[in-house]
């Protein structure tokens, strides 16, 4: 963060409360806990499902099929450099049912906090999220929050749940891809993963890398309009493109190869990369995509993505082959082509 | 092992008694130890492995052996033209 | 120039493959001793490129891989203890000693933490008055004068709580014992760029002499590889050994002085046991005697405690380039990266975990 003013904070200013951290009473169910909602939670998601405090939401979907995702994040540092937990929770869980090709609707939102956080860390969580949320056009709808003593979670867990409606017509799908479909990444690779191991503690970096975050449910939107025969979507988040690729492959009884040349990279996560030993291919994305789309459509796929914010990087970092079925290939700079497996495991920094 | 990366001394300090450098890679930066490269400056490379600079990059035998390799490629290239079922590279 | 896109350069590599083809007129078999040379012939193909005469065997260049299993089993006992906070490189998280691993002890509790220089294990030290603070200091002579340096910082400090646990090795005794086993088949070597940055290569001339082979101390980047190969194989076509240096950016034949100073001032040569290969004579550093109280072994009294390799794993034959991963009736059926053996599958450098990785020869 930079010390000029930051104008998203003040229109986001913390209410007064009578602690400064959170207490196992604001989890309880009682007044203090109502309190707590309303104070510090509510304005930040305002709602019409939400303000009515049921316990659930009911919610009015338009006809079509459902797409229903969950996820839990508990990233540690929650602040790191381009985002914080907040942040990851709403984007990832909207990124997750956007991929089916559905339209984000409403989220859910599942707080666990450790008994001492810091509420000004709590609220400025809150406000990462509201903000995620408002750029995304989707609403949080329902939420729960519950307090755990101290030592019994890192600060803060958060479970987001997302649904969304698939227009008709549409079939995505990781067994659906085909030979000659071409393999398209809608930027570059690596910036979450990076970002976040280099404030690790231990590993004391000054970087310039930032956390992609971000919702790509208008990207997508911007593919379908060109190409509704996309095969598949998926953002490559733990695991890294890698991971997905090789997902993809077995899934379709596919061969996949790549091309080292095209694989974007910036030069300040490379440099990371390469001090810590990492591949920028097992390395986790938070608002990237891949896309599998037919061959022919590659071309105008990526013209309409370069379009979009989000899209400026999209690049054809490979395509589908018939060649060993169920494995992922890469092309290295100098010709020979190697295989590109799973990984197992985290990624370690390595001095070897 | 062994995994030590070319970087940039962006700046020379000295912390518990020892030398050390901020050091650029591609705009990734660390602290290293310049213990063993006390004569590092302000623009050289070096190469650190674990937070150490182990030696100072020399630029002109780099160059050499690069300006040789180039050579040999070129070479190797008009070799090829010449006789392109002899020498029978692939890619 | 920085260092690293030109000596990945195609065209550059090109032109060496070519020379190589041009010059190889009979097979030879050629070691490449750095694990971070094996890493990068995987990863940028270089195995698939170069004539099928070439044979490239990995040397035992992975001091994670070769870590002794009695002394893995000692730092997990230490560990274990709840007044220490255990500090480790990335790599040697996840190498399995008799029944545990580093990453194991943390889940269960035990304040273990990955560093990545030895100076962060020494901060740590400084900031935890009231803790023991243990550094695992594992690798070859590249990585020894940065872990010598952070004893001799804590001694200036006064430090009481700070205390390593050294299992470092050394180069040229592995090529000799290399060489002078009657199985060998290795007739050139690549020599570890970094091992030589510090060393220099004065080391190697009596080796080199004695066994009448060509050494290249040799880089990591592609184009360094493919050089490190041309150097070897000409010397070997022309019946000539000695050492010839390649990475001439960063290698000296002094090597680099300084740290070979405090090198010594801080550790000093021992016998050590080589994982898989047995013991070597002379071929570890130890903590020398005026500095005991930095060594962590005597430190705390950690028990000895009986080894027990898996009867399938060959990872010593691996090691001194006898075997190939896939020669292991083990390898990719109930050895794999996910559930390894022994440590040559366990660390991303070791030949059998790049291997897997990297080649398509095993696939079921």
């Amino acid at each position: 963060m930079n010390d000029s003013p930051d104008f998203d904070k003040m229109s986001c200013p913390m209410p007064l409360l009578d602690h400064d951290t959170v207490q196992l009473a604001h989890g309880a169910g009682g007044r203090l806990s109502a309190d707590f909602i309303e104070k510090l939670i509510l304005p930040r998601f305002r709602s019409a499902e939400l303000e009515k405090l049921e316990d659930q939401a009911v919610l009015d979907l338009p006809p079509g099929r459902l797409a229903f995702s969950t996820d839990t994040f508990v990233v540690s540092p929650i602040f790191f450099p381009g985002g914080d937990i907040g942040d990851l929770a709403v984007n990832g869980t909207i990124n997750d049912v956007a991929m089916s090709g559905a339209k984000p609707l409403a989220l859910s939102v599942g707080f666990v906090l450790e008994e001492g956080l810091p509420l000004a860390d709590f609220h400025r969580i809150l406000c990462s999220m509201e903000q995620a949320a408002k750029a995304a056009n989707v609403r949080i709808v329902t939420g729960d929050t519950k307090v755990v003593g101290k030592g019994h979670c890192d600060g803060i867990f958060i479970n987001t749940s997302g649904l969304g409606v698939i227009p008709d017509g549409l079939n995505l799908s990781a067994a659906s891809l085909v030979s000659g479909d071409a393999i398209i990444l809608s930027g570059t690779l690596a910036d979450h993963g990076m970002a976040v191991m280099t404030v690790r503690e231990g590993l004391s970096f000054q970087s310039t890398v930032t956390s992609d975050t971000a919702a790509l449910n208008g990207l997508i939107e911007v593919i379908l309009g060109v190409c509704p025969e996309v095969r598949t979507m998926r953002d490559p988040t733990r695991g890294g493109a890698a991971t997905s690729l090789n997902e993809f492959a077995v899934a379709s009884g596919v061969g996949i190869r790549l091309e080292d040349d095209q694989l974007p990279v910036r030069p300040d996560v490379m440099g990371a990369c390469e001090i810590l030993g990492i591949d920028p291919l097992y390395v986790a994305n938070e608002g990237k995509l891949i896309a599998v789309v037919p061959g022919e459509a590659a071309t105008r796929v990526v013209t309409a993505m370069r379009a979009h914010a989000l899209g400026a990087d999209a690049v054809v970092i490979g395509e589908v082959v018939s060649d060993h079925p169920g494995l992922v290939t890469l092309r290295t700079g100098l010709g020979a082509e190697r295989i590109v497996d799973m990984p197992v495991g985290e990624q370690l920094p390595r001095i070897c | 092992m062994c995994l030590a990366v070319p970087g940039k001394v962006l700046e020379k300090f000295e912390e518990n008694g020892l030398p050390m450098g901020l050091i650029d890679y591609s705009g990734t930066r660390n602290n290293a130890c310049l213990a063993y490269t006390p004569e590092a400056a302000v623009g050289d490379y070096v190469i650190v492995h674990a937070g150490f600079a182990l030696q100072i990059l020399n630029e002109q035998e780099a160059a050499d052996s690069l300006a040789e390799l180039a050579r040999l490629a070129e070479f190797m290239d008009a070799d090829r033209k010449a006789a392109p079922n002899q020498t029978g590279s692939d890619s | 120039m920085k260092y690293l896109s030109e000596f990945r350069d195609p065209e550059l590599a090109r032109g060496l493959l070519d020379e190589i083809r041009r010059t190889i007129t009979r097979p030879w078999v050629i070691m490449e001793i750095c694990g971070g040379q094996t890493h990068s012939i995987m990863r940028h193909g270089i195995d698939q490129l170069l004539p099928d005469e070439i044979t490239l065997v990995h040397g035992p260049g992975c001091p994670v891989c070769v870590t002794p299993l009695e002394t893995i089993d000692r730092a997990l006992a230490v560990a274990r203890r709840e007044d220490v906070i255990f500090t480790s490189f990335g790599d040697m998280l996840r190498v399995p000693g008799s029944r545990d691993d580093l990453f194991r002890v943390k889940s269960r509790g035990g304040d273990v933490r990955m560093v990545y220089s030895p100076l962060e294990a020494v901060k740590l030290a400084r900031e935890n008055p009231d803790r023991e603070v243990v550094f695992l200091a594992v690798g070859f002579e590249t990585t020894a004068p940065g872990n010598a340096m952070a004893i001799k910082l804590a001694a200036a400090e006064g430090m009481e709580n700070f205390s390593e646990i050294v299992s470092h090795v050394l180069v040229p005794p592995a090529m000799e014992a290399i060489l002078a086993s009657p199985q060998n088949r290795v007739q050139g070597f690549l020599a570890a760029g970094h091992v030589c940055a510090i060393m220099g290569w004065q080391e190697y001339e009596p080796i080199a002499g004695r066994h009448r082979v060509p050494i290249v101390p040799t880089g990591f980047e592609p184009v360094d590889i493919l050089d490190g190969i041309l150097k070897t194989l000409r010397m070997l076509e022309r019946g000539e050994f000695g050492v010839e240096n390649q990475y001439q950016r960063a290698v000296r034949q002094q090597g680099n002085p300084a740290a070979r100073a405090v090198i010594d001032e801080v550790y000093q040569v021992c016998d050590r046991k080589w994982r898989g290969i047995g013991t070597i004579a002379g071929s570890g550093l130890a903590v020398r005697p005026e500095l005991a109280r930095y060594d962590a072994e005597l430190k705390f009294e950690v028990q000895d405690i009986r080894t027990e390799e898996p009867a399938q794993c060959i990872s010593g034959e691996i090691l001194q380039g006898l075997k190939k991963p896939n020669e292991c009736p083990a390898f990719g059926k109930e050895c794999t990266p996910q559930s390894p053996l022994g440590a040559t599958m366990v660390s991303s450098e070791g030949a059998c975990a790049a291997y897997f990785k990297y080649s398509r020869g095993n696939r079921p």
